[in-house]
């Protein structure tokens, strides 16, 4: 088989595996949402935790309950990991350094998994385990917490009730993320990730040097990390470390996993709205540049410009051979397209149109499918500017399923959009513009500038995956990336939430014959436009002095 | 009665207390019982598919190893790794072949070093195995991703043939028969690509003499 069929291929099986996953899975997260009825292990938990299952949050307490766990999480990872060295499991490793400890307590809660430390030489297991995969789960928790949020907003009327942060966050974890993780977990296993709580095994080398076989659990964290679109890898080389990413179909089933449940997110939209035909339009606008992204890296890497690949006859630096490029286009594409960051190859060293299309799909703001929960919501807000602009055009007070948008919503819509740009542009101006910070990039000219620019990138979407040519630990980088994180995660979910109690709180109209019809192609069209329009243009002339210099 | 706490107070109290509550199950039960099942039903994947030779363990068929001649002084870091002829070489690594120090070169595409690099590798593979520099492929020339990178291409399992033959005084079809074995194709016929594993086809090698 040849290999550009073989590329094909695996993008069509993917594909088939996910419509199939799409309508169940979907139906079933909406369940989790719907539902009034607690399993019996929810209440015994809801009793140790002194939660009320049954009562209903406003929008300002549901979003206390999010930033308190988000806060007390960030502290008590911290904590854990400046005091490692007292605890069992540290493989004998020190305490973690005030400003990394903070930098990676935020990547993890937010759900970025930006790493400025190299796992293998800095965590110890029970921080791996206790903290960081305990956060993949709930910082995953979290986000479609806030989705579900949204979408009552839609569906309530009349109301100041957006639902129960804590019952959300529950469900998420117990009847979806953990059986899924549980499973598939076991599956990494079989295909030969490493699960064991060993240290360090010494071999002697065939030719009699020596060697250090690492250890630890890494199938329970691997899977969980895409599955929750987090994307921190166990060992420094990520998801190309062959104990994390073994061959080829575990190479496919980490790509299936993390975007399951992005994509069938859309589903449970359009389930709770009760018009399924909603659901599918949102999904066709994530696939257009899913499917874009997929082709044009692919097309790339392939061509293989640049004049390192050119010397090489191949834009293999990076990549594994066990993958080769059409796999890992395949992963690098929808890892920046979810905010998962989990890299199977080393995008810095890819071709320069190949990595700026990977910038490219995080400055859209993880939406298309994006992380799990924050994409939707993400899509969801600007649907209601691609409403909103229809409305314009029209000249009419424009409606998105039922509820008005007027200057409340669209404030908090605007403020959205502008946070994450704001971000990124802001931080990456002062990087540049200090010039012992723009020391610290390995590349120089067009192609460190786009190291700087793809830090920020992924540190403010939360996606986390690196160009990691700069030396990012130092103080000052972790510091600034910790609260590009943070503000990039949790400005965003205040207007998010702030917007869907804005629209419990009205009456639905009926839909006329001016209304904009949201489930046909010509929206589908209209958002895909509003998103590369004021979402992708937004960052056009900081690309032209990086990936789109350096390719021309 | 007790005063009632301020509520943003029982909220982070709340918030504690679940955190705590998924620490134990998700940070401690959920690994124990994966690690727990993992080594029951399939202990040599769970414990890193480590291979022996000769009755011992010579690494992981999973991470790949370097190839190379003793050093001169071995308390000498700078000293270059010298390839060994008897064996096939793997893929340049960032780390050198180091488990404990994984990842890239993370240099960039138009990367002068990196070119630089490459025309230099390409010209010792070239001179090593006694063929055209045109003849070397794309995998010996550049860095893997991992830095532990465990297969080659069959192109350069089968550049290093005569190499390896003449060195070691095998006959020549045998070997390049052996490398011919130890083709593997992409998994299901289409996931991932063509690979040889150097420390599986050097074990081999090690038991034709």
């Amino acid at each position: 088989m040849s290999p550009t069929l073989a590329g094909w291929l695996q993008v069509s099986v993917l594909v088939g595996a996910l419509a199939a996953c799409y309508r169940p899975l979907g139906d079933w997260i909406a369940h989790l949402f719907t539902s009034p009825r607690h399993l019996r292990a929810e209440r015994a938990l809801y009793r140790l935790t002194g939660v009320d299952g049954d009562a209903d949050q406003r929008w300002p307490v549901y979003l206390r309950s999010v930033l308190a766990f988000s806060a007390v999480s960030v502290v008590f990872l911290y904590v854990l990991q400046r005091v490692q060295n007292h605890l069992l499991l540290s493989l004998g490793f020190p305490a973690v350094k005030a400003d990394m400890a903070f930098n990676t307590a935020v990547s993890f809660v937010t759900n970025t998994n930006w790493q400025s430390y190299s796992g293998e030489s800095t965590m110890g297991h029970l921080v791996q385990m206790a903290g960081l995969a305990v956060q993949n789960f709930v910082s995953a928790a979290v986000g479609i917490a806030v989705v579900a949020a949204l979408i009552r907003g839609f569906t309530r009327s009349r109301t100041d009730r957006v639902g129960n942060f804590w019952v959300d966050l529950t469900r998420v974890v117990l009847r979806l993320l953990l059986p899924l993780a549980v499973v598939l977990g076991l599956v990494l296993v079989a295909a030969g990730a490493v699960q064991n709580l060993h240290g360090l095994t010494d071999v002697h080398t065939l030719v009699g040097g020596s060697q250090s076989i690492t250890g630890g659990p890494v199938a329970s964290q691997e899977v969980i990390k895409e599955l929750g679109t987090n994307g921190g890898g166990f060992y420094n080389a990520n998801s190309a470390h062959p104990f994390e990413n073994p061959n080829g179909f575990t190479n496919w089933l980490e790509v299936f996993l993390i975007l399951l449940i992005p994509v069938a997110l859309p589903r449970t939209f359009g389930r709770m709205v009760g018009d399924n035909r909603q659901g599918y339009a949102i999904l066709s606008v994530m696939a257009v540049f899913w499917v874009a992204s997929v082709a044009l890296v692919t097309f790339f890497e392939a061509q293989h410009h640049g004049a390192a690949a050119q010397a090489a006859g191949a834009a293999t630096e990076g990549k594994e051979q066990r993958f080769g490029i059409a796999a890992s286009a395949l992963f690098a594409a929808s890892t920046t397209l979810t905010s998962t960051g989990a890299v199977n190859s080393f995008h810095d060293s890819y071709t320069p149109f190949g990595g700026g299309v990977t910038i490219f799909n995080m400055m859209l703001g993880e939406i298309a499918p994006g992380g799990v929960g924050s994409g939707l919501y993400g899509m969801l807000v600007l649907a209601v500017v691609a409403v909103f602009v229809a409305g314009l055009m029209v000249g009419r007070t424009p409606e998105y399923l039922g509820k008005k948008l007027g200057a409340r919503e669209m404030k908090f819509a605007s403020l959205y959009i502008l946070t994450t740009p704001a971000v990124v542009l802001v931080g990456t101006g002062l990087a540049m513009a200090l010039p012992g910070e723009r020391a610290d990039m390995l590349n120089s000219g067009p192609h460190g500038f786009s190291e700087v620019l793809y830090a920020f990138t992924s540190a403010a979407n939360n996606n986390g995956s690196a160009f990691a040519g700069i030396t990012v630990s130092t103080p000052w980088w972790n510091t600034a990336l910790g609260l590009a994180m943070l503000v990039g995660r949790f400005l965003p979910m205040v207007f998010v939430l702030a917007l869907a109690g804005s629209l419990a709180r009205q009456q639905p109209v009926p839909a006329t014959e001016g209304t904009l019809p949201t489930h046909k192609p010509l929206f589908v069209g209209l958002l895909t436009g509003v998103v590369l329009i004021v979402v992708g243009l937004t960052y056009f002339p900081a690309l032209a002095l990086g990936p789109i210099a350096e390719g021309l | 009665m007790a005063t009632p706490l301020p509520a943003a107070l029982r909220t982070h109290l709340t918030a504690l207390r679940m955190l705590l509550v998924m620490t134990v199950l998700l940070g401690l039960a959920y690994p124990l019982l994966l690690t727990g099942v993992g080594q029951a039903a399939f202990p040599r994947q769970a414990n890193g598919s480590l291979v022996e030779s000769h009755g011992k363990v010579v690494g992981s068929s999973l991470i790949g190893q370097g190839f190379d001649l003793p050093k001169k002084d071995p308390g000498d870091a700078d000293e270059p790794a010298r390839p060994d002829p008897r064996w096939f070489q793997p893929r340049p690594s960032a780390g050198g072949y180091d488990p404990t120090a994984t990842g890239a070169s993370n240099l960039g595409p138009n990367s002068e070093d990196l070119v630089r690099a490459v025309r230099e590798r390409r010209a010792a593979v070239a001179a090593f195995d006694g063929v055209a520099p045109s003849q070397v492929p794309a995998d010996a020339v550049t860095a893997s991703g991992s830095g532990l990178d465990p297969h080659i291409s069959p192109a350069y399992a089968r550049e290093q043939v005569a190499r390896v033959a003449r060195v070691r005084g095998l006959d020549r079809a045998a070997v390049a028969a052996l490398v011919e074995r130890h083709v593997q194709g992409p998994v299901a016929g289409f996931l991932g690509q063509e690979r040889v594993n150097v420390l599986e086809l050097n074990r081999a090698l090690d038991a034709l003499r």
